[in-house]
């Protein structure tokens, strides 16, 4: 037993905020002494103006009660920038969902109407007769498909990497740094290098043998290919990070436990490993969920465009719901509002509905 | 127990009636092996297992890191070579060429400019209303902390995409956007709205928290103000979750694309995401791009982000593992 440990059985017995009164009970010296277990240093606080200024006992005490406005006046750069720049936008872009041909430059607009919903979702069509099926036909679909796929892959690879990551013994940090590469890139950049590997005289056909269109001209379903697994590649970085300081936050025990009974391999991962790491599984599946549903960048990285054939073209093969979001949002301000406030409303019901799965299936 | 027959002077117990517990599985692969032999059996199972999570996590890697490589040799080989029915994977000539154009065409340097000012700009405005609203929440009582605070983490759940339309509306109303746009309106459309980050208050806030309340008391009793202490005590203390906000911040202008196409007009006022995907590496006649120059480019953009990372690597992955968005 070191003397720091005295310290700290101290400060057990004595919670840090008593020491403030019996501060200024004590006549002589005018210090208290505490150990900061984390730093692993003795505290010790001294007034140095002890003799010339009487104590500002007031000031102490006030603390709960009087510097309500100073309160306020450091918070008032951040009210001011989030009222302008987060809750205001909220409210505005709902309401512009409800008006007709919002016009972004002047403000105005004809009246209030429910049809920008049923124009987007291909009901009903525009004041000039056009009708829109790009949302319905490829925006929605395109979305949750990547949703559907690239979370639950990315997911599920990212835990078996960690898992192995956890279990070696050499080279782990350089593998961990290598994992983690994917995740100090520009996304831009990096999917204009995987249009390369996949172009069609390009590294992935000359492999396989294969003579597929994936990027330029290619169909929808097969572009797809490419994207996911662009996707899944610059998602694992950050899964890999916190499974990994989950896993290194588990009981050594319970896999002695494990050893003890010679339980399989395969029953540790599920049985132990999975219902451990659960309150980090759910995080990384709520933020990557949300993550796909604004999937963007990604496509302008590799096609340069909504659909196959670069920035010109006709055709919305790759079209997602923020994509539609942007592609509309000078020409056609209402639509677009109505397409936000609708990928708004999915993203919310999908996090509560996580949320009340996650609550019959997390171990905390 | 029916019976126990005794063979070569050794005594056998036939299993066949004996009832047992339906957990407990009798192994009887280790039935007559000495301790030796289950330790020997058992330590090249662990030596199979080992050669197999290595395999798997090097072919892994080797994906991982592929398209890096594949990028700098690709930037380093002729176009024709590039196109050719056999790949190579190492140029056959290097073209050191390809950066010399690169840096002809693609205007790099102001690209450059113009996203280490907005990167150094929004950081600074950041981390200063990051700090006074975190020293608030973490230090300072007042009427309504908590159902502030509690509205500010409300608002992490809202998608980015929801203010985009309006943001973009006010910046034109100020007057940043828009016809007779100058460099400076553009920089201002690129960097104020991104002078607030709800999470980095809440990361920051934490680790306010963590510095220990009797320092605040003897500051107080030394006489010095809420300000000072502010400045002089907390923010040292807190360094690392600063620098880990700078740098992210850093990267996330590096990486910001949408924002920046949206509100700048003229092609020299936009960041280096812009200008990357914007460059026009292709022989529009020809209907060939150009994939070298265009890999060329990619590099340059890719490697100071690399830099940031070998030099900042704990900072990095820590700020991550804690924040986990980017920008």
């Amino acid at each position: 037993m070191g003397i720091s440990s005295l310290f700290k059985k101290k400060m057990t017995e004595q919670p840090p905020s008593l020491g403030v009164n019996e501060l200024f009970a004590e006549e002589r010296p005018v210090y208290q002494e505490g150990y900061d277990a984390e730093h692993d240093v003795v505290v010790r606080l001294v007034s140095k103006k002890a003799k010339t200024k009487a104590y500002q006992t007031r000031g102490i005490e006030d603390i709960g009660a009087k510097n309500n406005w100073k309160g306020w006046l450091y918070l008032a750069p951040v009210i001011i920038l989030i009222a302008v720049f987060l809750i205001y936008p909220l409210v505005n872009t709902m309401f512009i969902a409800f008006t007709s041909n919002y016009k972004y430059a002047s403000g105005e607009f004809d009246g209030l109407t429910l049809t920008n919903f049923t124009y987007i979702l291909g009901l009903t069509e525009s004041s000039s007769g056009a009708k829109e099926l790009d949302f319905v036909r490829y925006a929605i679909p395109n979305t949750f498909l990547v949703v559907i796929i690239t979370v639950p892959v990315s997911t599920l690879l990212s835990l078996l990497i960690a898992v192995a990551l956890n279990s070696i013994k050499w080279f782990q940090k350089v593998l961990q740094t290598i994992f983690f590469l994917p995740y100090v890139t520009n996304t831009i950049a990096v999917g204009m290098v995987f249009s390369v590997i996949f172009d069609k005289q390009g590294i992935i056909n000359f492999l396989f043998g294969t003579d597929t269109t994936w990027i330029y001209g290619a169909d929808r379903w097969t572009a797809m290919i490419p994207l996911m697994m662009y996707i899944v590649w610059g998602s694992i970085p950050f899964k890999i990070l916190v499974l990994l300081s989950g896993l290194q936050g588990i009981d050594k025990q319970y896999y002695q436990a494990a050893q003890i009974d010679s339980a399989p391999k395969s029953k540790v991962l599920w049985r132990i490993t999975v219902p451990l790491l659960s309150p980090q599984i759910l995080y990384l599946l709520i933020t990557s969920f949300i993550g796909a549903w604004k999937e963007y960048t990604a496509i302008v990285g590799l096609f340069n465009g909504p659909g196959t054939l670069g920035q010109y073209s006709t055709d919305k093969n790759m079209l997602t719901m923020v994509y539609y979001v942007y592609d509309n949002l000078q020409t056609n301000t209402s639509a677009a509002a109505a397409a936000a406030v609708f990928l708004f409303v999915i993203i919310l019901l999908f996090t509560a509905l996580q949320g009340a799965v996650a609550k019959k299936r997390v171990h905390y | 127990m029916s019976e126990v027959t005794s063979i070569n002077k050794k005594t056998y117990i036939d299993f066949k009636d004996v009832e047992v517990n339906e957990d407990i599985v009798l192994s009887l692969d280790e039935a007559g092996k000495t301790v030796d032999a289950i330790k020997r059996a058992e330590k090249a199972s662990h030596i199979i297992m080992t050669i197999f999570t290595y395999l798997f996590i090097l072919a892994l890697a080797v994906v991982v890191v592929f398209p890096f490589y594949w990028m700098i040799i690709t930037s380093l080989k002729q176009n024709e070579e590039i196109r050719s029915a056999n790949q190579t994977f190492f140029p056959t000539i290097v073209m050191w060429s390809n950066y010399v154009h690169v840096f002809q065409v693609f205007d790099f340097s102001t690209y450059m400019r113009n996203t280490i000012v907005v990167a150094i700009f929004s950081t600074i405005g950041t981390l200063l209303t990051t700090i006074l609203a975190a020293f608030a929440f973490a230090r300072l009582k007042f009427k309504g902390r908590d159902a502030v605070f509690a509205i500010f983490l409300m608002t992490m759940m809202i998608p980015g995409e929801m203010m985009v339309i309006t943001n973009y509306i006010t910046v034109a109303s100020f007057g940043w956007v828009g016809e007779g746009q100058t460099l400076m309106d553009a920089y201002l459309a690129m960097i104020v709205p991104f002078w607030i980050s709800v999470f980095y208050i809440y990361l920051l806030r934490q680790n306010f928290k963590q510095i220990p309340n009797e320092l605040y008391l003897a500051a107080k009793v030394d006489g010095k103000s809420d300000w000072s202490f502010l400045w002089k005590v907390m923010v040292p203390l807190a360094s690392p979750t600063l620098i880990s906000i700078t740098i992210l911040k850093f990267m996330g202008t590096w990486n910001s694309y949408v924002w920046p196409n949206l509100v700048t007009s003229e092609n020299e006022y936009r960041l280096i995401s812009n200008g990357l995907r914007g460059s026009a590496f292709v022989d529009v006649d020809a209907g060939i791009t150009f994939y070298g120059y265009q890999t060329a480019a990619t590099v340059l953009v890719t490697v100071p982000l690399f830099l940031l990372f070998i030099f900042f690597r704990k900072y990095i992955m820590k700020g991550v593992g804690r924040a986990g968005i980017k920008g």
